[in-house]
């Protein structure tokens, strides 16, 4: 077995393990890369299907790119699709720096859509290599009933055994690609063929190399124009994934504070 | 702050790389210098990203402290501020000969829980010492932790040298303490290497101040250090994850765990012991099929017949199966706030499978960091310890010498993994027996009854409502089977009720026990080569599940699906009337609390067939699910 078939299989265990453990599952379609690589996996996981909503929780800012994406392939992958908007920008607490603010409107988002669906289960495409504090992440992860994440209380997970009960009033998120890292992302998408945003591929010496809210994301210097040359330019660079994204750059302390509060 | 201490430096061939992936767990007292190290191996294998270092220093300098190799590690501010590491990271990166993971289990004894977490998924183990202090309680805890998990490679890493002058001397001493230590538990350490994380001397390169040591570095031990068992060669075996029937498939999806299956491989399943055959391997895109697949891969498999079986099976190769137990030993390590007691609740899982369990035994309760082995009639938290485990079902088991996937087992506690352990031993009796029972073998072996009847061993247990024609089905097999030279015996529900379960009401515990009773003799009858022909309504499927686990892999389940009104018109004994009438309470059929089987091995429907058809359609159910050799005639032409 190679890399990539290994990351499969250990995602689709995940997969297969959510769907018999949890009654009210949901997919996170966040349009990106990630995410589109998770569905591929689920349809691996059930032969075609993906057999729970896929819930995009809409801010409405994102790239027009992304929701003509989002339109084609929910209908191509006979997606149970659920777009849920977020609250204005003034329910969100003031004192965070604009990025920020912006993201956990996303979060306020995602609350109102849990609460609507009684969702038990989340499905979620972070990566371990994405930033430190995802690193400490476990694959199935208890959220507050605030969505909230304690990163000092986490139950042990081993031997691919995972906490599956949620506390009452909590919910789970679950990480099927927590191990891959972004190289492998790339590698299966070409492998795969899974289609992607064309914004990933660079034009007039710029790409986007991770994809939030169009205000607040922005593109890095490349010429890599197709899913190989991103390959090239990842083994060749040493820039982390998240520059592009304001969020990260604001305070130390931004990324940690937005997920103890329920970011992704 | 935007740090990545999982740096995988990339080329578009790595992914496809076929380099050895080693696992390898960093373990050592919380001063030992552990995080000082990581920070070093990464600069030596060119493995932080651009200006890592650059930025470091300046929040260095912007906290007021001198920079610190370990800062690399202290990514969390939250982790900054209580001076350790909190959970367990991962660190991807690459010497010259491995991948390597690095998992970077935290040394405070008040997170050991998550270094167990950490060391329990290691192929291999970097255990360090401080040159100065020498060995610690915390370290001698953690050699025999490794040893418990069964982690056999560990390279010894003698830090902090620039502190005793790089004396030889002292390096033998810390050396020679370990060895015996580590040689004690059984586990020779693979190298012991004399370092200074901080000066870099010992970790890449040789150092000129440590030319005494004739030994490798810190990167040519990991280059030394084997990735895990391979998996593949073991025998297969395929927990059941789930049964998909999203369309006409009915599929069986697992993960490999161990060995390889391919397209007409006969399997068995455990710990029912039934047997079929793979009839295809089944992915998507359907593009580009495979027939065949090995440990590691995640699977879908159809059967070419119908079986009841379960999300918690392991599917093997009937010639090297697991075993089934209701009970086993286990070496365990404890996690929870509340101690682990003699008669405790506990949920087992092992592979997929679940079952509630009881704690029989204590057998042994350790303080690892003493070692002592205590009396101590607990376990408690973060000590290990020896149990015997009871479990309310037969579940599928290897032992974890034999098969490190299938012979280990988490322990939960309120919806909590609370423990995970290794299975030491499995009991192949059906149920845990006080000591001063002694059960006697039969002098006959199942051959030899197989030999002389012409079939073997089964329980036929006919369910369904009154007046189905349970009874009469099963007088008709009965004939039929004798007439053939069998030996087939008749458990009527009503008949038995007259004597056995006499003292036995229709409450549904007095039915639970009636079942009980009745699949008991009906196993031990099949057991010793008799067809036990068991007709009762058993309304309820947990008894009928019940039955069927006592019967273990010799059950045969028919449901007599006679439409309800059909049988109503039929009433036999009369019931249905004196029911109607309001003289016959807790009567099953016009109650509607008749709960069908799901996945019996036949369904009839005696008011579309004579009682020879069916006859004859459950004589080749027998005949395909093993009880009767396939060129039994056909009754119906008898």
């Amino acid at each position: 077995m190679d890399r990539l078939d290994q990351l499969e299989a250990q995602s689709v265990y995940i997969f297969r393990e959510a769907f018999a453990r949890l009654k009210r599952l949901a997919l996170l379609w966040s349009l990106g890369k990630d995410s589109n690589v998770m569905i591929w996996l689920a349809r691996k996981a059930f032969f075609g299907r993906v057999p729970f909503p896929a819930l995009h929780v809409d801010t409405g800012k994102k790239f027009p790119e992304m929701y003509a994406f989002r339109d084609r392939y929910g209908r191509e992958w006979d997606l149970d699709l659920r777009v849920e908007p977020c609250p204005p920008i003034d329910a969100v607490d003031p004192t965070l720096p604009p990025a920020a603010r912006s993201a956990a409107r996303k979060t306020e988002g995602l609350k109102l859509a849990l609460a609507k669906y009684g969702f038990d289960g989340l499905i979620a495409g972070i990566r371990r290599d994405e930033e430190a504090t995802r690193a400490k992440e476990r694959v199935f992860s208890p959220r507050g009933a605030e969505g909230g994440w304690d990163v000092r209380d986490q139950p042990p997970e081993f031997w691919d055994h995972f906490n599956a009960a949620p506390p009452p009033g909590a919910h789970l998120r679950i990480h099927p690609i927590l191990h891959w890292t972004e190289a492998d992302i790339w590698a299966y998408t070409q492998r795969e063929n899974i289609p992607i945003i064309p914004l990933y591929l660079a034009k007039n010496g710029k790409r986007y190399r991770s994809l939030g809210d169009a205000d607040i994301t922005f593109p890095v210097e490349s010429n890599a124009s197709n899913v190989a040359e991103i390959l090239d330019e990842l083994a060749a660079t040493k820039v982390p994934e998240r520059s592009g994204r304001a969020l990260d750059h604001e305070t130390e302390d931004a990324f940690e504070r937005l997920r103890v509060a329920g970011y992704l | 702050m935007n740090m990545i201490v999982a740096h995988r430096p990339v080329a578009p061939n790595v992914a496809t790389s076929s380099r050895p992936l080693v696992r390898i767990v960093i373990v050592g007292h919380v001063d030992h210098g552990k995080s000082t190290l990581i920070g070093r191996l990464l600069h030596e294998t060119g493995s932080l990203p651009d200006g890592k270092l650059d930025t470091l220093k300046a929040v260095s300098a912007r906290r007021g402290m001198p920079f610190e190799w370990s800062f690399l590690l202290d990514s969390l501010q939250t982790e900054r501020d209580q001076g350790i590491t909190i959970d367990t990271t991962q660190i991807a990166f690459r010497t010259p000969h491995r991948d390597v993971v690095l998992i970077d289990a935290p040394g405070h004894a008040e997170f050991l829980r998550n270094m167990i977490t950490g060391a329990a998924q290691a192929d291999a183990a970097l255990l360090l010492i401080d040159a100065h202090e020498g060995v610690r309680d915390q370290t001698r805890r953690h050699g025999y932790l490794l040893h418990l998990l069964g982690v056999k490679q560990v390279a010894v890493v003698v830090n902090k040298m620039d502190r005793v002058g790089y004396s030889e001397a002292r390096f033998r001493e810390v050396g020679d303490e370990i060895s015996a230590h580590l040689k004690g538990l059984g586990v020779a350490p693979a190298a012991i290497i004399p370092i200074s994380a901080r000066e870099g001397d010992g970790v890449g390169a040789a150092s000129p101040r440590l030319d005494w040591h004739g030994g490798p570095t810190v990167i040519g031990a990991i280059d030394q250090f084997e990735p895990a068992r391979a998996l593949e060669q073991l025998p297969l075996r395929l927990p059941v994850q789930a049964i998909y029937k999203f369309d006409d498939r009915r599929i069986v999806a697992g993960r490999i765990e161990s060995g390889g299956l391919a397209r007409g491989d006969e399997i068995v399943i455990m710990p029912a012991g039934k047997i079929a055959k793979i009839r295809s391997v089944e992915s998507w895109p359907a593009a580009s099929p495979q027939t065949a697949h090995r440990a590691g891969h995640a699977v879908g498999i159809t059967l070419d017949r119908e079986l009841f079986l379960e999300r918690g099976d392991i599917i093997g190769h009937a010639a090297a199966a697991p075993r089934a137990t209701r009970r086993l030993r286990a070496r365990i390590f404890w996690l929870h706030d509340t101690p682990l007691n003699a008669g405790d609740a506990i949920l087992v899982r092992l592979g997929t499978r679940e079952s509630r369990a009881t704690v029989a035994a204590i057998d042994q309760a350790i303080d690892p960091g003493e070692l002592a082995s205590g009396t101590s009639a607990v376990i408690a938290r973060n000590h290990v310890g020896e149990i015997e485990i009871a479990l309310t079902q037969p579940i599928a088991a290897d032992l974890h010498t034999d098969n490190p996937h299938t012979g280990r087992l988490v322990i939960e506690v309120d919806g909590r993994i609370a423990g995970g352990g290794l299975v030491i031993g499995l009991d192949a009796a059906p149920r845990a027996a006080p000591v001063d029972i002694v059960p006697v073998e039969s002098a006959l072996r199942p051959e030899e009854r197989a030999a002389r009847y012409r079939h073997r061993g089964a329980v036929v247990w006919f369910t369904g409502l009154p007046g189905a024609g349970k009874s009469t089905l099963a007088r008709a097999l009965e004939r039929w089977l004798f007439q053939g030279g069998g030996a087939p015996v008749l458990l009527d529900g009503d008949t038995l009720r007259a004597g056995l379960n006499g003292d036995l009401g229709f409450s549904a515990t007095d039915r639970s026990e009636n079942v009980r009773r009745l699949a008991e003799v009906a196993a031990h009858l099949a057991r010793n080569g008799h067809i036990a022909i068991v007709a009762a309504v058993s309304p309820s499927a947990e008894d009928r599940a019940a039955a069927r686990r006592i019967s273990g892999a010799l059950f045969r389940e028919v449901h007599v699906a006679t439409p309800a009104a059909v049988c109503e018109s039929r009433d036999p004994k009369g019931h249905y009337a004196k029911a109607r009438a309001g003289g016959l309470d807790g009567f099953t059929g016009i109650g509607g609390d008749y709960q069908p089987p799901e996945a019996s091995e036949l369904t009839l429907d005696t008011s579309r067939h004579t009682v020879a058809e069916a006859t004859a359609d459950i004589a080749r159910m027998l005949a395909r699910t093993g009880v009767l050799p396939d060129a039994v005639a056909d009754p119906a032409a008898s």
